[in-house]
């Protein structure tokens, strides 16, 4: 692995993104506008926006990031780039970092701005510092990374990709305790909820929101949510193959 | 024993025009009689002559993919310094052969060495330009954002980079449309942005699959001029086509046909071993001649 390549690499994909300033502008201002949209939804019941407010933004960069990267690398496959690349002296570490960069400096953009609005325009309530919801929400966004690169290499079409995100995502979300609490669910769905990395990210979200210092509670959901992204990574690396068929 | 192509009698055709080609800043095209001996001293596996290693060495090369054998067998040497042609219909594994030889192809048996090394081995990811069928650019970067990466990503140090980049440019006659992006480049355009990321790093060996597919007339014949200027630096370049017209602008064929080699040598000598007068006529000659199984493909059976 080298600096240099992983650099350039995260600069490479930066710079696609430059040339696509639309794609930016969604990734920046949906989040956003739906933070926005939520603040009017729950017009009557601020108490629920705040909770829910929060764990959307723990939720918003996993997503995002989980499609931008599954097309992004879908489309490296698929033109021939991904082969090239590999036939070149540029370790996949070298990739997937450079990967995990760029669109870890879009994800604390993206999350910059959410919070910042929710925190300073819509009055989100929390005791916490919005620097905690950065940190998970920049972790989140590091996970999304890693789960689309993963389900890339199961994808031949940005068809089939794009159905990955119901797929893989969406089960999360139901489970995560948005809508109800983890506890209250059928046991088996709660064990279950206990294994998907989304259901820490929400509870790290949740910590922050109700207390004022970082908890051990969210140390923990920060590592639960990091050690999940490094093992999709590594599953992701080992799909990125310098022979194929 | 086995068809090899690493006789040093070169093709006396470079083909027309030697001196309509693009980036004529650089080396006078194609005087190929006395090979170059500028390569790097360091490097033992760089040579010139019929003594030295040859560049890509093949024996009983087999690759399966699924239940099918894509390539039977396959015994060849490429030899350093030359332009070498793998020439057969489309379908015919020449592409799976190629893919080979950068080290891409799963399943590969056999002996396969490149430039010393086997093939796909890590030394060999900075000594080898590979060029995919379909041009293998970021269509959402310009023709020089493109090599710039790719430069990066080959370990040329990032002072290093501008001046590699123009010439890589200037070889393929881009430097007009350096700034446009990849994606809005003509088809032909872009095939060359991707053949410029594969002259980056001046490899010692370039293996390009079709990269004259579907260009004009002139542009192929440029292209051509290029390729034995590279050849005459000392690279040695391994191109396919299934183009057959295209056999007398190289010094030494490899005729593949579904999968096995049906000849190698220089064209002249496929023509005369076969007593026709093009090398398509030659081919079809093979064809014909060549045995299913147990007898050599190419009939003349050297034992």
């Amino acid at each position: 692995m080298s600096a240099a390549r992983t650099l350039a690499t995260a600069r490479r994909v930066l710079r696609q993104l430059r040339h696509d300033p639309r794609t930016i502008g969604l990734l920046l201002f949906i989040p956003v506008l739906l933070l926005v949209l939520l603040y009017y939804v729950f017009d009557a019941d601020r108490r629920s926006f705040d909770s829910i407010g929060a764990s959307l933004l723990g939720i918003f960069p996993m997503v995002t990031m989980f499609l931008v990267t599954s097309i992004a690398t879908l489309r490296e496959r698929t033109s021939g780039t991904l082969e090239r690349l590999l036939s070149m002296p540029l370790a996949k570490a070298d990739l997937i970092g450079g990967y995990a960069l760029a669109f870890g400096v879009l994800a604390v953009a993206q999350a910059a701005l959410a919070t910042a609005v929710a925190v300073w325009f819509l009055d989100l309530d929390i005791a916490g510092s919005p620097w905690l919801l950065l940190v998970i929400a920049l972790l989140d966004a590091l996970l999304g990374t890693a789960l689309g690169l993963f389900v890339s290499a199961f994808a031949a079409s940005e068809f089939q990709v794009v159905q990955f995100m119901p797929a893989v995502i969406f089960p999360q979300i139901l489970l995560c305790g948005l809508f109800a609490p983890r506890g209250s669910m059928q046991p088996v769905l709660e064990g279950l909820s206990n294994v998907l990395p989304m259901s820490y990210a929400v509870d790290g979200m949740t910590e922050v929101l109700h207390h004022t210092g970082a908890t051990g509670d969210f140390f923990r959901d920060l590592a639960v949510v990091a050690g999940s992204a490094l093992l999709v990574l590594t599953l992701g690396a080992a799909t990125l193959r310098r022979r194929t068929a | 024993m086995i068809p090899r192509v690493t006789n040093n009698s070169r093709a006396p055709d470079p083909g027309p025009d030697p001196d309509s080609t693009p980036g004529t800043d650089r080396d006078a095209a194609a005087d190929r009689t006395p090979p170059t001996p500028a390569a790097p001293p360091a490097d033992p596996t760089r040579g010139t002559a019929s003594d030295a290693a040859p560049a890509v060495h093949a024996r009983a090369l087999t690759v399966v993919r699924g239940r099918r054998t894509v390539l039977d067998a396959l015994s060849f040497d490429v030899a350093p310094g030359t332009v070498t042609g793998l020439l057969g219909p489309s379908g015919s594994g020449k592409s799976t052969l190629i893919r080979a030889v950068v080290g891409t192809q799963a399943k590969v048996t056999g002996t396969l060495d490149v430039l010393g090394h086997p093939a796909g081995a890590p030394p060999l990811r900075s000594r080898v330009g590979y060029v995919t069928q379909d041009p293998s650019v970021y269509t959402d970067l310009t023709a020089r954002q493109n090599l710039d990466y790719y430069a990066a990503v080959l370990g040329i140090p990032r002072r290093d980079r501008p001046a590699a980049v123009d010439r890589a440019l200037t070889d393929v006659d881009l430097t007009d449309h350096a700034d446009d992006l990849a994606g809005n480049l003509s088809g032909g355009q872009r095939s060359r942005v991707s053949l410029a990321v594969a002259l980056l790093g001046t490899p010692e060996l370039l293996v390009l699959d079709e990269p004259t597919v579907g260009l004009d007339p002139v542009l192929r014949r440029d292209l051509w001029h290029l390729f034995h200027r590279l050849a005459a630096r000392g690279t040695t370049l391994l191109i396919s086509s299934h183009v057959m017209d295209e056999a007398d602008r190289c010094e030494q064929l490899l005729l593949v046909r579904e999968g096995t080699l049906l000849a190698a040598g220089s064209p002249d000598a496929l023509r005369a071993r076969t007593g026709t007068r093009t090398v398509e006529d030659a081919f079809l000659a093979l064809v014909e001649t060549a045995r299913p199984a147990s007898a050599p493909h190419t009939g003349e059976a050297p034992a």
